[in-house]
């Protein structure tokens, strides 16, 4: 009687928090979009990365919500914030220009994705709403690093690939011109 | 599985990815179509680590840190272009941005 009490109560607390970070992802998703501040809109897409992070740890992700703190919220974020104080005032450009039809067929093609995510999730739903439970090695770094080095080993190497090429491509676009002009 | 089911999970990962792609086709600010991408990735990658969730196989979630590189990646190149351009004096509109030629 009281496992099962135990039981309910955590299985409660995990529903709170649950929607504490769905809500807080949805609406520093929308926030995100919605300010017209870059910076702003960067701050906002740190809060959407970290409640993302709580998503992953509930799902029993603990590996990739590590690596989306560290990886986005730390290195890609700054990055943004660097260039956003690089650029100044001159970031800001506001909604899309084009006519109006245009915008109205924007809106249209995003609530027709949104529709049809919503009508194939309640099609198959009761199909995905039982879950199996997961030993406590799933998604721990061990077992990812395994993975990763055994099933996946040719998708880590073309991962590792691009990132060199886009550390290298970054570079190139970083040269400044008038250097470049010199030599 | 304790607390919500997969289909929970998956209704966040659309809206997120809906959100991602409207900010993607609004705005012109070409710094926020790429926050906009990101959400749509992250979005995806919701789904993919839902989806191993579900199957209790760890694939999703080494397919989910391989599109964080890959996101990664992508900020890197899109904000060296977005630097090049304002060192090259051109407006930072996405919908002025209709030729190749520097």
């Amino acid at each position: 009687m009281s496992a099962v009490c135990v039981a309910s109560v955590g299985n409660v607390l995990v529903w709170m928090v649950w929607l504490a970070a769905a809500v807080a992802c949805l609406g520093s998703g929308l926030l995100v979009v919605t300010l017209s501040n870059p910076f702003f809109s960067a701050l906002g897409l740190i809060g959407n990365l970290a409640s993302l992070a709580v998503l992953y740890l509930l799902s029993s992700a603990e590996f990739v919500a590590a690596a989306q703190v560290l990886v986005y919220a730390g290195a890609v974020m700054v990055m943004f914030l660097f260039v956003i104080a690089y650029l100044g005032g001159r970031a800001d450009a506001p909604w899309a220009g084009g006519s109006p039809l245009f915008r109205a067929s924007a809106v249209v093609a995003g609530s027709a994705l949104l529709a049809e995510t919503v009508v194939a999730l309640l099609w198959k739903s009761s199909r995905l709403s039982h879950s199996p439970p997961v030993d406590s090695s799933f998604g721990s770094p061990a077992e990812i690093g395994r993975l990763f080095l055994t099933d996946h080993l040719l998708a880590f190497e073309i991962t590792s690939i691009v990132l060199l090429v886009a550390a290298v491509g970054g570079v190139v676009l970083g040269i400044k011109p008038q250097e470049a002009e010199q030599s | 599985m304790m607390g919500p089911s997969v289909p929970w999970y998956l209704f966040v990962a659309g809206v997120l990815f809906g959100i991602g792609a409207l900010g993607v086709l609004l705005r012109r600010s070409p710094l926020i179509v790429l926050l906009s991408l990101e959400i749509m990735l992250n979005g995806s990658n919701l789904a993919l680590v839902a989806f191993s969730r579900h199957f209790g196989t760890g694939d999703g979630q080494v397919f989910a840190i391989a599109v964080m590189a890959v996101a990664a990646s992508e900020v890197c190149v899109g904000l060296g272009l977005i630097v090049a351009m304002a060192r090259k004096r051109l407006a930072l509109d996405v919908d002025r941005f209709s030729e190749l030629r520097g």
